[in-house]
């Protein structure tokens, strides 16, 4: 336990940003990137995740849980998000047959 | 302790990346697990042990195999979906670079963050988190139920029947 808390005091705290920044763009970069609906929902879980992550490094360089507690209503909010979006997916998939996002364009106009 | 945290990364930056350029789906959800067992175990560097544990019952073992379930059960699992246009795909790759450098410049200055003096290595530990969520965030915790419920009736409603083509 004393080696493992260590490892705050050793990396810096603009590591984590960077790779949680990194994480989220890459993240965006998917969303724009693929047309299959499954892995946009990924990468929006993906973007969640690295918010999490950075939430988690910033509770422990503060020495305060409260930032820990947000990443349960994080998390929660992700489960409910899932479960909507695959059952959107779900009857896209049934209505259209496909699961192509730019099949559903009828908002544009 | 530096070199974990740097393969840890790694690992994540390349299940990401992989996530976003592989063919199939499975492949990717594959990947996701992977970026996300490396999440945990930065999670564990962090001293937050009971997240780390979270993280791998609630990700990995309920939202990466709902989406896997779902990939089964829709037969998802070709390779021939359609792509964006390559002009496109470059302007995606372009403005995800655009926002990353906007993020680290707004970002700047966190280096003069210090970690806390009085370090507490117990604060992620179940019962302080606990304490925590049920004395000071109590009331965002029984809205979250709140928030399941509607999502349970909606995702029952969306399942109900065919609602006529969009």
């Amino acid at each position: 336990m004393g080696k493992i808390s260590s490892a705050i005091q050793l990396i810096p705290l603009e590591h984590y940003i960077w790779l949680s920044l990194a994480l989220f763009s890459i993240g965006m970069a998917g969303v724009l990137f693929r047309r299959n609906t499954i892995i946009i929902l990924m990468c929006i879980e993906l973007m969640l995740n690295s918010v999490n992550l950075l939430l988690a490094a910033f509770s422990a360089y503060r020495s305060d849980s409260a930032g820990q507690v947000f990443v349960f209503f994080i998390m929660v909010v992700a489960a409910a998000e899932v479960a909507i979006g695959l059952s959107i997916l779900v009857m896209m998939k049934k209505n259209v047959n496909s699961v192509d996002i730019d099949l559903l364009n009828k908002l544009k106009d | 302790m530096v070199f974990l945290f740097y393969l840890l990364s790694t690992i994540a930056i390349f299940g990401a990346i992989m996530v976003v350029v592989s063919k199939s789906p499975i492949n990717s959800v594959i990947y996701l697990i992977i970026c996300f067992l490396a999440f945990a175990g930065h999670y564990i560097l962090l001293n937050a042990q009971f997240l780390a544990v979270v993280h791998i019952i609630v990700y990995t073992g309920a939202i990466m195999v709902l989406f896997l379930f779902v990939i089964m059960l829709l037969n998802l699992n070709k390779q021939n979906e359609p792509h964006k246009k390559i002009y496109v795909k470059l302007i995606a790759v372009i403005s995800g670079g655009l926002l990353f450098l906007v993020l680290i410049a707004s970002a700047k200055g966190a280096e003069k963050l210090t970690p806390a003096i009085t370090f507490d290595g117990s604060i992620g530990l179940v019962g302080n988190l606990g304490k925590v969520l049920f004395n000071e965030f109590l009331l965002p915790f029984e809205v979250s139920s709140i928030l399941f419920l509607s999502a349970m009736i909606g995702v029952v409603m969306l399942g109900k029947k065919d609602i006529k083509k969009f």
